[in-house]
């Protein structure tokens, strides 16, 4: 009772400091426990064949203690850094969580759109030429560029389906079905009726529209859970319909020899009527390689261009409004059926550019290519990506896409592994593991603020305060 | 009391005295089921153009089910709800939203990712956004704690706040008939005042007819016209505000304890 008010006091920020710190220790020394009772049973005795043919037990404990001390280190930087931004969080309000009016101020995402956006795209631009200079040649640039076309062609199909999935709320586990009916329908309108890709592509995401209404009829009525399942069965049917229709789709062979993409008309080929000889420049199959991927790329900027306008249109808020509460849509007057099938029909068609984009490319189309695994990675971008953001699900691309890729040339793990450690066979479990890493740090996805489709004009007054602290 | 049914204690004074017009809103025999279990069994009301009619009743009575059939989702399986003359017992909900009748419904159901601005947008959706710059001016002279957060997301203000969008909503589309459904739920007394008064002006200052169903009901009473009781389904009663207040077996049934 002497003096209460010492006791009671706050302690101050070093001794606060110096508490979580010991906790955070105890936390990772558990983890680091934990870790231990695993590989005991799993990691620490090896069994190898005697020359007696019996049975040697090799300890690894060095292995164990490595292990172990990964773990400790990991959790200990994971909550030294959530730590951090819990205590930089609680000194700043957040504009989007604050109890009194604050300045609806861009904050730090929205500022990094600001930033990334133009250098993403010119980066995006500037890459063949990029590649072309670092690899110190046109066909040594080739695995780059094939690189960049194939992840371009993700970020087209997350954007597709970010209208469905991310603006509508429509949860779609089916979309690569789109993706196929497009592969398919420029494959068979040129191979038999000799239609020129560029009659073939409008043509192409209009099947795939239609087909998008087909699906969107009878799963109107159906949300979430549901609703992923429809989707799930309804890609398989496609699929399985074009392994077993052989006479109309040629089965599980596919249809080959589908004709190369032209330069609106002008063949990539080393004849005098050929691209290379029109324009004045030495032949190089890399020409094609390289048209090639300025049309995806523009492909997916027109789906990009789309949907940032539609998402100021009434229909695009109507699809946002109904993946935040279709019964309150409904008593706004808002005819959620069309809406629903507006999407379903805009993402589906977008899916079809693509897949007459990818057939164009392979020259080669198989149900093989359209199997539930790619619904899942194109599902995964979008939702890593965050839900609706559309320069989040470009970023998601090029890591679901290039990350894979990139953990080819991991030849300096064998530097800490030894020599009989091959990184391409943890290729998938490095990745799973930078997945579930990324889900922890940011459990909404890369870019999970939702950028308001209208903003205040006086939006670009920037509070001293919140600046100083650098959340803008 | 001492009669099952209806027991009416005054006759429809007000509109049926004036005596000339039809009633804005007629619900005649209506019966809803959800599945096989039956919510309304033969509702009849009527809310005549200029008034604010209250329905109170328990939870579960069914009230908030008699909102959501007016608005055609779930519909009533038998009887005929009219509205400004037009049968609108089969019509589609959107549809229904376009005859200038809007709705804040239970829950509040905003659109919490939107931003306030946003969920105005939304709903002025109906008559495509025509006059929206007045309406905006309008809602935000009616709750000024809207226009400061004009560009803050839906789900981040307070349970008040929230309620304020929900109607500063369905005021968006100018309607001429105006459901709202438990305004009061879980806030704080000065605020139910605050848009007790909020409905109170409009029905004053811009003539617009108004559909309250409220638990709090000496508020509602105190503040309506006329009102309706409802009971499994059933009403039981109605008769003028104040006729329902001073009413003994609305006392003890619904006011006791309760009152402000």
């Amino acid at each position: 009772m002497a003096n209460p008010a010492k006791t009671l006091a706050a302690p101050t920020a070093a001794d606060r400091a110096a508490t979580d710190m010991a906790a955070i220790i105890k936390d990772a020394a558990l983890f680091a426990l934990v870790t231990f009772g695993l590989c005991v049973p799993i990691v620490a005795f090896r069994t190898d064949l005697s020359q007696t043919s019996a049975l040697d037990l090799v300890p690894r404990w060095g292995l164990v203690a490595i292990l172990c001390g990964i773990v400790f280190v990991a959790r200990l930087g994971q909550r030294l850094v959530l730590a951090n931004r819990d205590a930089r969080r609680a000194l700043t309000p957040s504009p989007t969580q604050a109890t009194e009016a604050v300045d609806a101020t861009p904050n730090a995402s929205q500022k990094i759109s600001a930033y990334a956006l133009p250098a993403f795209l010119g980066v995006t631009l500037a890459f063949p030429l990029l590649a072309v200079l670092g690899t110190g040649g046109l066909g040594e640039s080739r695995y780059w560029i094939d690189l960049g076309i194939l992840i371009l062609t993700y970020v087209m199909l997350g954007w597709g389906l970010n209208i469905v999935v991310g603006l509508a709320g429509l949860l779609d586990l089916g979309y690569v079905a789109f993706y196929a009916v497009g592969a398919y329908s420029y494959a068979l309108l040129s191979t038999v009726f000799d239609l020129s890709f560029w009659v073939c592509l409008p043509l192409a995401g209009l099947f795939a529209g239609l087909w998008g209404m087909v699906l969107g009829f009878p799963v109107l009525r159906l949300r979430g859970d549901y609703l992923a399942i429809v989707t799930l069965a309804f890609g398989e049917i496609i699929r399985l319909v074009l392994i077993n229709w052989t006479d109309f789709s040629g089965g599980a062979a596919g249809i080959s020899s589908i004709p190369r993409a032209t330069f609106f008309g002008i063949p990539f080929t080393a004849d005098e009527d050929g691209f290379a000889a029109k324009v004045g420049l030495d032949f190089s199959p890399m020409h094609r390689v390289i048209f090639l991927y300025y049309l995806i790329l523009a492909l997916a900027l027109i789906t990009n261009g789309v949907t940032l306008r539609l998402r100021r249109l009434p229909i695009g808020r109507a699809w946002e409004a109904l993946r935040e509460d279709e019964i309150a849509c409904r008593s706004l007057g808002i005819n959620t059926t069309n809406t629903k099938l507006t999407a379903f029909a805009l993402g589906a068609m977008f899916g079809g550019f693509a897949g007459s984009f990818f057939a164009v490319r392979q020259g080669f189309v198989s149900p093989e290519s359209f199997n539930f695994l790619e619904s899942a990675i194109i599902l995964a971008i979008v939702v890593l990506g965050g839900m609706g953001s559309q320069i989040g699900v470009a970023i998601a691309a090029v890591a679901m896409v290039g990350g894979p890729e990139l953990l080819r040339n991991l030849g300096f793990l064998k530097a800490v592994f030894g020599d009989h450690f091959d990184p391409s066979e943890y290729r998938l479990l490095l990745f799973g593991l930078a997945m579930v890493i990324m889900m922890i740090w940011r459990p909404r996805g890369l870019i999970s603020e939702r950028a308001p489709s209208i903003v205040l004009k006086e939006r670009k007054r920037i509070s001293g305060s919140l600046v100083k602290e650098g959340h803008g | 009391m001492s009669v099952a049914g209806i027991n009416v204690l005054v006759d429809e004074t007000r509109a049926r005295a004036a005596g000339t017009r039809a009633p804005l809103l007629t619900v005649r025999g209506v019966k809803t089921y959800y599945g096989n279990i039956i919510a309304l069994k033969g509702v009849d009301l009527d809310v005549n153009e200029g008034e604010i009619v209250t329905l109170i009743g328990a939870n579960g009575a069914g009230k908030s089910t008699l909102m959501m059939t007016i608005f055609g989702s779930p519909r009533a399986r038998e009887g005929t709800i009219t509205y400004a003359g037009r049968d609108i017992t089969r019509m589609p909900t959107h549809e229904i939203a376009r005859l200038n009748l809007a709705q804040s419904p239970e829950g509040r159901r905003i659109f919490p990712r939107m931003t306030v601005y946003e969920n105005l947008q939304m709903g002025a959706a109906v008559n495509g956004g025509a006059h929206f710059e007045q309406d905006l001016e309008r809602v935000c002279a009616m709750f000024p704690r809207l226009k400061e957060r004009l560009y803050q997301r839906g789900g981040t203000m307070s349970g008040g706040e929230q309620q304020m969008l929900a109607i500063a909503r369905a005021l968006m589309s100018r309607p001429r008939l105006l459901l709202l459904d438990e305004p009061s739920l879980g806030l704080a007394p000065l605020i139910v005042k605050q848009i007790f008064s909020a409905i109170k002006e409009l029905n004053e200052r811009d003539g617009m007819t108004v559909f309250l169903v409220e638990q709090n009901a000496y508020h509602a009473l105190k503040l309506a016209h006329r009102g309706y009781v409802m009971v499994t389904g059933t009403i039981t009663m109605s008769g003028t505000g104040k006729q329902l207040l001073d009413d003994p077996s609305v006392k003890a049934a619904y006011l006791e304890g309760g009152r402000h």
